[in-house]
């Protein structure tokens, strides 16, 4: 069979079972989109700006586990999808991005909508391919798509030049059946005598603690966390990456840790003696000033990037792997010994945290009269059984999301921790709903976040996606008033969003279902309202609480154990 | 805070444009210190060998090696400095040769066991090789005044006996 350049891309993505290619035409894809049109096994999705595209293909990855699949022009193109590639980068989410480039015997001489795409988009890539020839296009394709999805997953972008996809060259197509890439090649299980290491120290444990990261969800790993955590009976806690992968109704489960984390995971942290770090990196959000953390633990860091091991933390026990099979090894080895910890030790551990527990560091101040964004969250929770896809966009109101939906099951939170790129959760959000249409998918967003790729609004209709926007509205870049308010003596300098639009108007004008929610006895009735809708996007434009804060918090240069709480925390407990 | 120490990283990478970018990015991008990056194909010619002098505490080293490892065009490196090892730079010189100094020169060259290749009225072109040190004993013995040009290679180095960086 002899297929042209176009035609090949295509048929590289069929050949990996690819549903949906995220993208958006122009001159250097043409070629690329005629071979999508004479076809009907990948579904092409336009979509109304390039970052859109990245983060729904995202969204889908996310949700899902597949490689998210996008296909924009060169020029601005590539240039527009890079913000969505370092956002998928940051989180280790596998994606593929086919950028169109000028014709090859133009590149290099500022051509029209020539942009190096390879340089731009090197340093927030997994790893990126110039294509040659028209030659190495299946081989490349292939490449791609096992980069992106071994090892550490992550984005791949894969350049190509308009001539070696123009439809009047052909050539044999065939799809490689392996890989062969000696200078790639992703470690698997740990190194065993490190793993028999670790389960002899969390026998000896006193005050242990599980940390547990968005690894654990990348390697699929989320029984044998809950398995080990059980055998254990040691407390848990997780990343704001890794909600979900253990259920957070659990006893065992102590809250997220970190900046925005329960007072009882942070002094968990900062007083335990023996810490399992799982699939989690040691950011600096979790970790607090680096001189006060957890300064008394032995620490075992499973991470199956070597990079992430002893990056920011010294560790005692390191083991690069893939979480999943270090896990099992591990749940092997105390199958084998029966050793444990002292219990009358984990139980006086357990009695210290329960008083730490009681502190209800995560109650706020209820109203009647003005609608607190911690309220919304909860009554979602109520309204969707806690068993909705939960999409974010980034500022206070994805803090108040992953602190109060509480996530019992795995790729259910979906929002960007380690770039924090405003903008995310509506097309992230679209992105789910193409792999789960009959699933309830939520994006909660704030008034300022939304506006950044609203625009995907009307992708929504193109599609009939019918998710539910929660715009928890208070008139201000949220996240930056409160550090104004903490750090600055409320100086609250260009934070305060004026001109906002009608955004019940706005959500109609694109054909959606809008509704203004302005009282707190509104709320519930009004999710419902929106959830019976089930073939409509609703957008929910709460009025809530302009000058609600997020509690607790570790401010800047403090430890786990220097938490600012609720000013009424003593009355609110 | 531990010692900073000299590293010389050797590195075998394919030979596709693009890979010394990503070398040389990688350092840029997370702020590691570079003294010198020789890069050329070797016997293999799908393959180019690399050597990096950078300079850290044993921690960041620890992670620039990682983080070398983990770029995908990378097959395989070596920190050099940690076993027996040898390294050559290559240093072309011109210098100013005029009067006393033309002998002068002369005898400095022959100390240093390098060579004159090319000669002026007024200058010499001085070939020089050796260690770094080396590099700068030359430089300075013959001084700033009469130093017209230098173009240093930059470090290479290779493991003694069985030792060695191969794929």
């Amino acid at each position: 069979m002899e297929l042209s350049g176009g035609e090949i891309i295509i048929r590289t993505l069929q050949d990996e079972g690819v549903e949906y290619v995220f993208g958006y035409p122009g001159g250097a894809v043409l070629h690329i989109y005629d071979a999508i049109f004479r076809q009907q096994a990948v579904q092409h999705i336009l979509v109304r700006h390039e970052q859109g595209a990245t983060h729904m293909a995202d969204g889908y990855a996310r949700a899902t586990g597949k490689p998210g699949v996008v296909l924009v022009t060169s020029g601005p193109g590539a240039t527009n999808a890079i913000t969505g590639i370092a956002t998928a980068h940051l989180d280790s989410i596998p994606l593929v991005v086919i950028t169109g480039q000028v014709t090859s015997k133009y590149i290099g001489t500022d051509a029209f909508q020539e942009v190096d795409a390879i340089g731009c988009t090197r340093p927030c890539v997994k790893h990126n391919f110039m294509v040659k020839s028209i030659d190495e296009i299946a081989t490349v394709m292939r490449k791609a798509f096992y980069v992106a999805t071994t090892g550490r997953p992550g984005p791949v972008v894969v350049d190509i030049p308009k001539d070696f996809t123009a439809p009047h060259i052909k050539i044999p197509y065939e799809y490689p059946e392996q890989v062969n890439m000696r200078s790639y090649v992703p470690v698997s299980g740990g190194h065993s005598g490190q793993v028999r290491k670790a389960v002899e120290l969390l026998a000896q444990a006193k005050r242990p603690v599980i940390y547990s990261g968005g690894g654990v969800l990348m390697s699929g790993a989320d029984s044998e966390l809950r398995q080990i955590t059980r055998e254990l009976g040691y407390p848990i806690t997780s990343t704001l990456m890794g909600l979900g992968a253990y259920p957070s109704s659990d006893d065992q489960f102590i809250g997220m840790l970190g900046m925005h984390g329960t007072y009882e995971a942070n002094m968990s942290m900062h007083n335990c003696d023996v810490l399992l770090a799982v699939g989690a990196r040691f950011d600096d959000r979790v970790t607090g000033e680096i001189a006060h953390f957890c300064p008394n633990a032995k620490i075992i860091h499973i991470d199956i990037d070597p990079t992430s091991i002893s990056k920011n933390i010294s560790v005692d026990v390191p083991i690069v792997g893939d979480v999943k099979k270090v896990l099992l090894r591990m749940i092997e080895l105390l199958a084998e010994d029966s050793r444990r910890a002292n219990p009358a030790e984990i139980s006086a551990w357990w009695d210290q945290i329960k008083q730490w527990q009681a502190k209800k560091s995560l109650a706020y101040e209820a109203s009647d009269t003005v609608i607190k964004p911690q309220f919304v969250v909860e009554k979602l929770w109520e309204v969707t059984n806690g068993d909705a896809y939960v999409t974010s966009d980034v500022g206070q109101h994805q803090m108040w999301a992953a602190q109060y939906y509480g996530f019992n099951k795995p790729r259910r939170w979906i929002n960007s921790g380690g770039l924090g790129t405003m903008g995310f959760g509506l097309p992230a959000a679209l992105g789910v709903k193409f792999a789960y249409p009959d699933e309830d998918v939520v994006c909660i967003t704030g008034e300022a976040s939304i506006q950044m790729c609203l625009q995907e609004l009307s992708t929504a209709k193109q599609y009939a996606l019918p998710v539910k926007v929660i715009n928890l509205n208070n008139r201000y870049l949220g996240m930056v008033r409160q550090w104004q308010e903490f750090a600055y003596e409320g100086r609250y300098s260009h934070s305060y969003v004026d001109a906002l639009p009608d955004f019940l108007k706005l959500a109609e004008s694109y054909g959606h279902v809008g509704m203004k929610i302005e009282s707190p006895a509104d709320v519930e009735g009004a999710l419902r309202e929106a959830f019976a809708m089930k073939d409509r996007l609703v957008f929910m434009d709460f009025i809530t609480d302009d000058t609600e804060n997020v509690y607790p918090m570790i401010e800047a240069g403090k430890g786990h154990q220097e938490m600012r709480m609720h000013p009424k925390a003593g009355e609110l407990a | 805070m531990s010692k900073e120490n000299r590293h010389i990283i050797a590195v075998l990478m394919e030979n596709e444009s693009g890979a010394l970018s990503r070398v040389a990015g990688l350092f840029s991008m997370r702020g590691y210190n570079i003294e010198s990056l020789t890069v050329a194909p070797t016997n293999d010619p799908t393959l180019s060998r690399a050597t990096v002098v950078t300079r850290g505490d044993d921690r960041t080293i620890e992670q620039i090696t990682k983080q070398l490892n983990k770029l995908v065009d990378i097959v395989r490196l070596v920190d050099l400095t940690e076993a027996a090892h040898v390294e050559r730079e290559m240093m072309l010189i011109k210098v100013r040769a005029t009067g006393n100094q033309r002998e002068e020169i002369k005898r400095l060259t022959d100390i240093f066991r390098s060579k004159i290749i090319d000669v002026t009225e007024s200058t010499y072109i001085v070939e020089l090789t050796g260690d770094s040190h080396k590099l700068d004993a030359f430089m300075s013995s013959v001084g700033d005044d009469h130093i017209l040009e230098v173009v240093r290679s930059g470090v290479t180095g290779i493991a003694r006996g069985e030792r060695g960086l191969k794929v």
